[in-house]
């Protein structure tokens, strides 16, 4: 394995798809539920069951990041991307024999505990990196890597449904595709895992403002947390991801629901394709709207998508079920703000605490994401459920919760309206930082 | 990243353009399958 440091002349071009081939493979997490009905036939399985390895892993993505965070800033990014593709690809591996053999167990542990460690430090392990070669944008670098992890469903999704369909949805069929999947991701990741390289030196300024601009503070992951900013951003975090999730839980029933009662019914063909375009602007939103706020400003672009996330809000729950093309375009401009919010918050973070441990805050600020991951779905299914007992039909199974989605977007707003920048007292001192960074390139010089 | 006049670094043009074609042609057939199944919306 060659040493992480890069050697002279190494483009930082290469960074990015070295990032993009850990997020587009682990992002196959989204795409499990084609292997839910398979695996239910076969294994005589309850849908709340098979549905268990994709819980697991989300469960564990959440829990690697936060506390393996600290380790793989120490340990690197080659570190960091070796272990989730040993964890990833073991994953299916294990899940494989789980499916030959019929333990369901073996696929529960396998895909949703190892596989999903491999999750949460697969998410994480390239954004320190990117944003240490990209410091002049560093909301673009976080924003091709995350748009990563939403465009990996894109490609499992069709590609684990041909795959089933070619080796049979049986049990030794699903064995083989678990296995061909564990194979073919590791080869796939292994491109990051050979082409990731860590600056020579921070930070690489490539324009007037990023060279002028003075030395950033630095704070350590164990310190971020005790500040008001962490949490302000958790909040922030949160609540977006919550609404966003609002429309992605149940996008297909809510559009066919909103215009039942219409002339313009919509079909079950018609609201996939619905879900479908909601991917592509979660995904589009990951990368564009990320990339606007090295224009604009962290703080800026927050404002719009919560801002403007609520008056979209606004206008589905008062003229949505009038027009079609108002409720679709709404629906794409929350997602894309949805996405938007998860590639843009890295470089949000480097700018409150400099780069000194952002994978490691990043991945301890991802516990807003797995809390959001609960309430969001909870908030609205609970008053569909509710408002549908009550005998409504329609648009008005959703008023409700499209309100309470309004509030959290203001509960958002307001918390990033009281984001400053972190009080020096939780800086490090510029001669420990620097003895710091030392110590860590060092440790990754001796570790290659 | 440095500047050293004497040795111009390699090119590493050829390695750039792998790199992308590697993460690039997956994700574009999965942006191919997602076209194909948005414009259901429209048509279906």
């Amino acid at each position: 394995m060659s040493p992480p440091i890069a050697p002279p002349g190494w483009s930082r071009w290469l960074v990015p798809p070295a990032a993009l081939s850990v997020h587009l493979s682990i992002g196959q997490a989204y795409a499990w539920s084609v292997f839910k009905p398979p695996l239910e036939s076969a294994l005589g399985l309850s849908g709340t069951q098979s549905a268990l390895p994709f819980q697991l892993a989300i469960v564990m993505l959440g829990l690697s990041a936060a506390f393996g965070g600290t380790l793989v800033e120490r340990r690197g990014p080659r570190w960091a991307m070796t272990v989730a593709l040993c964890c990833f690809s073991s994953g299916f591996l294990l899940s494989a024999l789980g499916a030959a053999t019929e333990q369901y167990w073996l696929i529960v542990l396998g895909y949703g505990f190892v596989g999903g460690i491999g999750l949460g430090i697969g998410y994480i392990s390239p954004v320190s990196t990117l944003i240490k070669w990209f410091p002049d944008r560093p909301g673009m670098a976080t924003g091709i890597a995350i748009m990563g992890f939403g465009g990996g469903a894109l490609i499992a999704s069709p590609w684990s449904a041909r795959m089933l369909e070619s080796f049979g949805a049986d049990s030794s069929g699903i064995a083989a595709a678990f296995l061909v999947h564990g194979l073919a991701y590791a080869v796939f990741m292994a491109l990051g895992v050979l082409l990731v390289r860590v600056p020579q030196a921070e930070p690489v300024a490539r324009d007037d403002r990023a060279a002028s601009a003075p030395t950033r503070p630095q704070v350590t992951a164990g310190q971020a947390i005790r500040t008001p900013q962490f949490w302000l951003l958790w909040i922030v975090l949160c609540t977006n991801v919550t609404a966003g999730i609002g429309i992605l839980e149940k996008a297909a029933p809510m559009i066919m629901d909103f215009f039942a009662e219409t002339e313009t019914t919509v079909s079950a063909t018609a609201a996939a394709g619905f879900v479908a375009l909601l991917s592509a602007a979660n995904m589009a939103g990951r990368i564009g709207w990320s990339t606007t706020s090295d224009l604009i400003g962290r703080k800026n672009i927050y404002r719009v998508y919560l801002g403007v996330g609520a008056l979209m809000y606004a206008c589905i729950a008062l003229f949505g079920d009038s027009s079609k093309p108002l409720f679709v375009l709404c629906a794409l401009v929350i997602l894309s703000f949805y996405g938007g919010g998860f590639a843009t918050i890295p470089a949000y973070l480097k700018d409150l605490f400099g780069t000194h441990q952002v994978g490691a805050i990043h991945g301890r600020l991802l516990t807003a994401w797995s809390t959001a991951g609960v309430l969001g779905p909870l908030i609205v299914n609970w008053i569909a459920d509710r408002q549908e007992e009550a005998g409504r039909t329609g648009a008005s199974l959703y008023g409700l919760s499209f309100v309470i989605m309004i509030g959290l977007l203001a509960v958002g707003f307001v918390a990033n309206e009281l984001v400053r920048p972190v009080h020096p007292r939780h800086h490090i001192p510029a001669p420990r930082a620097r003895q710091e960074a030392a110590d860590v390139e060092r440790q990754q010089s001796e570790s290659a | 990243m440095s500047n050293d006049s004497s040795q111009s670094p390699p090119d590493r043009r050829a390695l750039i353009a792998f790199a992308w074609l590697w993460v690039g042609a997956p994700l574009g057939y999965g942006l191919y399958e997602l076209v194909r199944k948005a414009t259901q919306l429209f048509t279906g």
